[in-house]
């Protein structure tokens, strides 16, 4: 039989491959973290995209998942707008060019692993007008965007973080279609965009929206100059689209929300590469003002990076610990609140989607997985939510990204690898007991 | 003078692609370590992106070089041969190391240090002794 996951990690050559302890990534407020080490060559595993076929990613008992929408062009965020109404940021940014050799073949190897559609650039709207779970509606809200990611509704607005650039569009109750072309808030950092995704969520009382600006490289290896404005959280004043860094070292804030209860802004943010299996933690932190996370210098705290030069020890001794690894590597690109709609296993907490890693053996990630909380914090082992995206032969069914929770009970989840948007809803009792059920 | 082997026959010089492909190691290894210090200077990591790609170069010509090299150890003389061997295994281990070097310049930043530096220092010594002896086949005055 063919094997079709491409692996790279040759004993003979990496000197230190094959020997990472295989099973679970390392979760939780204390994650056990090794010496750094790499081989010669960087461990790559890729799984292979591999389809559905009539499978379906599996889900808690009591729960029922189904494809709300398919063939879509790269669906990135979701966001639920106020009459249930689904919006899909569809797109695929970046513009690194290739520096070094090592850029041509990597590159190559990574994109074994991906869709090949084009990026919609555009948002597509769902709806069910009758509230059966089936979105029978499909149209075109905007086209034309620029790799559109983060999505908030504020203000009687749709905000949309392109890859360049905070835009508004107004927005009524009902509308399927943008008015008009949006209004630019203000740039975003967009020079060579090694990480693209520019995340988004506003304040409570819509006065601030904040920006995620991922870093312009794994670890300055395109020059200190490239990192200016990168590897933050950006405030904006919504009205005037002046902006300040809310927060800095966090080397790729991929999805950012804010906590219903306490008004605390979180991110999960995705770790460095290159050096090891179980280096660095991906995390899930509440995001203090002013705070410093690492990056380039540190890494969990005072962990220093060598990589990173010169060096900076008044950094490193500022940098903040994070609250809650999401294990190494596992590439968490979407989180969301959850609800007491959810039902009571899931009703205080936060769903993580994590698209999954490439620089591991065996492969973390592809699955959206529940922290829970309580008292605003994260208490608790995490929970797989939606899971199945490998399947038996470590190629890859599916990869999550943004995930969002519709108050009425209902997790959205956006899949780039085979371009669908499933949901997820607890299954009634009534209709679990069904014959057709 | 004329350079014969004590066999009688004439050592002949390297064929002018040859000599062209041997041309490029030496200078291209030097360039690397050249970057390479400059880069442990300056943290500029533009630098270790230039050792990158005259890494690189080094590897390509050197591989027709190599192979070249190869070819000819069957084709020389049988006096010649342990001379031939000699310059073929430097080049060998030229290539060798600096294909290891390859791999370990393509680590991000400052990880490809300082082994990097030793690597590229390893290198362009032997592309240099790998081109002294490769030329020095070329005698002038050679008679048929």
């Amino acid at each position: 039989m063919k094997r079709r996951t491409m692996s790279v990690g040759l004993a003979a050559l990496a000197l230190s491959a094959c020997d990472e302890a295989p099973g679970e990534v390392q979760r939780g407020p204390n994650p056990n973290l090794p010496e750094p080490r790499r081989g010669l060559l960087p461990v790559m595993t890729i799984p292979r995209p591999a389809g559905w076929g009539n499978d379906l990613p599996v889900v808690p008992q009591g729960y029922t998942i189904q494809a709300i929408a398919t063939d879509l062009r790269i669906p990135r965020q979701t966001l639920i707008l106020p009459n249930g109404d689904i919006l899909v940021a569809e797109g695929s940014g970046g513009h690194a060019p290739p520096l070094r050799p090592k850029d041509f073949i990597a590159g190559f190897i990574k994109k074994l692993g991906r869709s090949s559609v084009a990026g919609g650039n555009r948002l597509t709207l769902l709806r069910d007008a009758n509230g059966d779970g089936i979105y029978e509606t499909r149209g075109i809200f905007a086209s034309g965007l620029d790799a559109p990611y983060g999505l908030a509704l504020v203000n009687g607005g749709i905000h949309v973080a392109n890859q360049n650039a905070l835009v508004r569009f107004d927005y009524v109750d009902g509308q399927t279609e943008a008015a008009g072309p949006p209004r630019t808030i203000t740039r975003l950092p967009s020079a060579i965009n090694h990480h693209w995704t520019k995340a988004l969520t506003a304040s409570p009382d819509g006065r601030f929206l904040y920006v995620g600006i991922g870093s312009n490289s794994n670890i300055t290896e395109r020059g200190m100059d490239a990192e200016v404005d990168r590897a933050m959280v950006w405030e904006i004043d919504a009205q005037t689209g002046a902006h300040r860094p809310y927060a800095t070292g966090l080397r790729n804030p991929t999805a950012l929300t804010i906590h219903p209860d306490t008004g605390q802004l979180w991110a999960v943010v995705n770790e460095r590469d290159e050096i090891g299996p179980d280096l660095v933690p991906d995390y899930l932190t509440s995001v203090r003002e002013g705070g410093f996370y690492g990056w380039p210098y540190s890494y969990w705290g005072q962990n220093v990076d060598i990589r990173a030069q010169p060096q900076d020890p008044e950094k490193v001794a500022s940098a903040i610990v994070p609250d809650f690894s999401l294990g190494a590597h596992v590439a968490a690109l979407g989180v969301a609140f959850s609800t007491p709609a959810m039902g009571a296993s899931f009703a205080e907490g936060v769903f993580v989607g994590q698209h999954g890693s490439w620089n591991r053996t065996p492969p973390s990630g592809y699955r959206v997985i529940f922290v829970p909380f309580r008292n605003g914090r994260p208490a608790g082992d995490p929970i797989d939510f939606v899971s199945g995206f490998l399947n038996a032969e470590g190629n890859a069914r599916g990869r999550p990204v943004g995930v969002t929770v519709d108050p009425r009970g209902a997790l959205i989840v956006a899949d780039d690898l085979t371009n669908t948007i499933w949901r997820v809803t607890a299954t009634s009792p009534r209709l679990a007991a069904s014959p057709s059920g | 003078m004329v350079a014969i082997t004590n066999t009688g026959l004439v050592a002949r010089p390297l064929h002018p692609l040859q000599a062209i492909l041997l041309a490029f190691p030496f200078p291209l290894f030097l360039g690397a370590l050249l970057s390479d210090l400059a880069y442990t200077a300056s943290f500029h990591v533009q630098w270790a992106n230039f050792s990158s790609w005259l890494i690189a170069g080094g590897l390509f010509f050197g591989a027709f070089a190599l192979l070249w090299a190869f070819v000819d150890l069957f084709r020389v003389a049988v006096p010649r041969r342990t001379r031939q061997a000699v310059y073929f295994l430097a080049l060998l281990v030229m290539w060798g190391l600096g294909f290891v070097n390859a791999l370990v310049h393509a680590k991000d930043a400052w990880a490809s240090m300082p082994e990097g530096l030793y690597l590229s220092a390893g290198t362009a010594l032997l592309a240099c002794i790998a081109a002294w002896m490769g030329y020095s086949r070329c005698k002038l005055g050679e008679a048929a």
